[in-house]
């Protein structure tokens, strides 16, 4: 219960001359809810990016299940990983993005079945079979068939966790999955965002939904400027913040 | 189609709601004198071409001969399989421009400029006097002839046509791919699926809706194009029509003949073209556009349920 599925030492980004991540010390437990909040440019989606090697990480070290993310260490030397090598690790953490990210030329279906069929080699009937049981249990059963362009904002997010799901991942992240969508079809995602938790999934969240992480959050950090401001239980952080900037940033978005 | 017959009710029954606006709509006298004026010199056009010194008799006469039809059918050889190159080469040279590896990047780029930069008809030449520069060809215990019977008139005329096309349709594959959302990339990735699995799967895909239509474009265009090779003693349709021109005297009716043929090819591959775009709009657009037939199937109900209506 205590093994870290993410341990983050001294995490540094920068693109370009801007430093967006400056020393992040964090760890994410097996089976816990961690949930990232902070103002628009914090560093958050940064560092969640970095967890499956989307973005490279320029100093620190940040291993995911006890493996460094993106390179092998070998002595004291550290080789750059494969793109094959780093697309195998991928397979272990799914994704979620704030823009969905559907496939658009594939039916819901076939959106869930991809990555088991092509990249496991699961058969297509098995995946099949697979892909329905995951769109019924985020409530979409019915629309197996549609493109997404003919669903909602809150049915194609639920489909793009449909997605991820069928890889089987240890590791779920969420990049403010509800911050793209009507305010009446966020209770959608986030009751399946819920239903995941429940199950025992690791799902490390970046959001500004405040009332998800006070509920269902195990842990929650408080990121501003690119490094951790604040960290500890959620309900605490969040009803009694301790720093002065989480306390003006809470105050605003309460 | 309960809706349609709401809508179709006979105009003399009032609609429920507020009365409909019932206005005198603007006269475009415009319109009248334009089309008066441009029937006008087409009439002038026709009678133009009908009082000249032209054998009209002679185009259907060989309109369906046997030399005119081997031309037809070589016209579409060579368009389909130079197309065939210039597509493949199209993709793969996109794709090497659009690499990370600073190579295939460069070999690319130098690739289009060349090809891009000179005439296709010096292109057509260089290729029929290569021999000046290869004698044989040797390709080991594979292959090995001289040069001269190697290139033969149609590798000349398929090489020059496809190497060039390959050149033109890299810039548009390459556009098709930079219009692809990035964030599917990393969706992709995100899944696992290596660089070669998500271009294949998911952005060239994506891409075909941008590269089908200037595609279409330059298929029409290639298609027009292969009466350049002429030029390299290959025997096309504009070909066998001069033949046959000079043979039988009718030498300018046999350039009509042609360029009938060609228009009647060109307007074919038009329809092929928006099946194809219709085929590569799933999923973009919510329904997918009627085709031609399907909308004239659906006015024929229409007026015969308007029909059932009044009877």
């Amino acid at each position: 219960m205590t093994t870290a599925m993410v341990k983050a030492e001294g995490v540094h980004k920068s693109f370009g001359h801007v430093q967006v991540l400056k020393g992040i010390d964090l760890e994410v437990k097996s089976g816990e809810v961690f949930c990232l909040i902070g103002p628009s440019g914090s560093g958050k989606s940064t560092f969640l990016r970095c967890i499956n090697h989307l973005e490279k990480v320029n100093a620190g070290r940040l291993y995911v299940d006890g493996e460094l993310v993106g390179y092998r260490q070998k002595g004291d030397k550290l080789y750059e990983l494969k793109d094959s090598e780093v697309a195998l690790k991928r397979r272990d953490i799914g994704m979620v993005f704030q823009r969905f990210n559907l496939f658009p030329h594939m039916t819901a279906l076939e959106n869930v079945i991809e990555a088991p069929v092509q990249v496991k080699g699961v058969s297509k009937a098995q995946a099949r079979e697979r892909a329905m049981q995951l769109l019924d249990r985020v409530g979409l059963g019915d629309k197996a068939g549609s493109y997404p362009s003919q669903l909602s904002g809150g049915q194609q997010q639920r489909v793009a966790i449909a997605r991820a799901l069928a890889m089987d991942p240890k590791l779920m992240l969420f990049d403010e999955p509800t911050s793209a969508l009507d305010p009446e079809l966020v209770g959608d995602v986030l009751d399946v965002m819920r239903d995941l938790a429940e199950s025992g999934m690791t799902m490390v969240v970046v959001t500004h939904e405040m009332g998800f992480a006070r509920e269902v959050g195990d842990s929650l950090v408080f990121m501003d400027g690119g490094v951790v401001v604040e960290s500890g239980n959620p309900r605490e952080v969040l009803t009694n913040p301790q720093h002065e900037r989480t306390q003006s940033f809470l105050s605003k978005v309460l | 189609m309960t809706d349609i017959k709401k809508t179709d009710r006979p105009a003399d029954t009032p609609p429920a709601g507020p009365e409909a606006i019932r206005a005198v709509p603007v006269r475009h006298y415009g319109r009248y004198v334009a089309a008066i004026v441009a029937l006008g010199i087409l009439g002038l056009l026709i009678w133009a071409f009908a009082n000249g010194d032209i054998n009209w008799g002679a185009i259907p006469d060989y309109f369906f001969n046997d030399r005119i039809l081997t031309g037809v059918r070589e016209t579409l050889l060579l368009t389909v399989l130079s197309m065939l190159i210039g597509i493949v080469g199209g993709v793969v040279l996109a794709v090497m421009r659009l690499s990370k590896n600073p190579v295939t990047s460069s070999i690319a780029w130098f690739y289009i400029w060349f090809f891009r930069g000179t005439p296709v008809l010096v292109q057509l030449f260089v290729w029929f006097n290569l021999g000046f520069v290869f004698e044989y060809i040797n390709l080991g215990p594979v292959y090995k002839d001289e040069w001269s019977d190697f290139m033969t008139p149609f590798l000349t005329a398929l090489l020059g046509l496809g190497l060039n096309e390959a050149a033109y349709m890299a810039e548009i594959c390459r556009a098709g791919l930079l219009a692809v959302d990035e964030g599917q990339t990393e969706a992709a990735h995100a899944l696992g699926m290596s660089h070669s699995k998500t271009l294949r799967r998911i952005v060239i895909p994506q891409a075909m809706r941008v590269i089908v239509p200037p595609t279409g474009n330059e298929v029409i265009n290639m298609l027009k194009t292969t009466s350049l090779v002429a030029a390299v003693q290959y025997y096309e349709l504009l070909r066998f029509a001069q033949d046959i021109g000079t043979t039988s005297g009718a030498t300018v009716e046999m350039l009509f003949l042609a360029a009938a043929w060609y228009l009647i090819l060109t307007s074919v591959l038009s329809v092929g073209q928006y099946y194809i775009e219709r085929y590569y709009a799933r999923g973009s657009s919510r329904q997918l556009p009627p085709t031609p037939w399907q909308r004239v199937r659906t006015h024929l109900t229409s007026l015969s349920s308007r029909k059932g209506v009044a009877a």
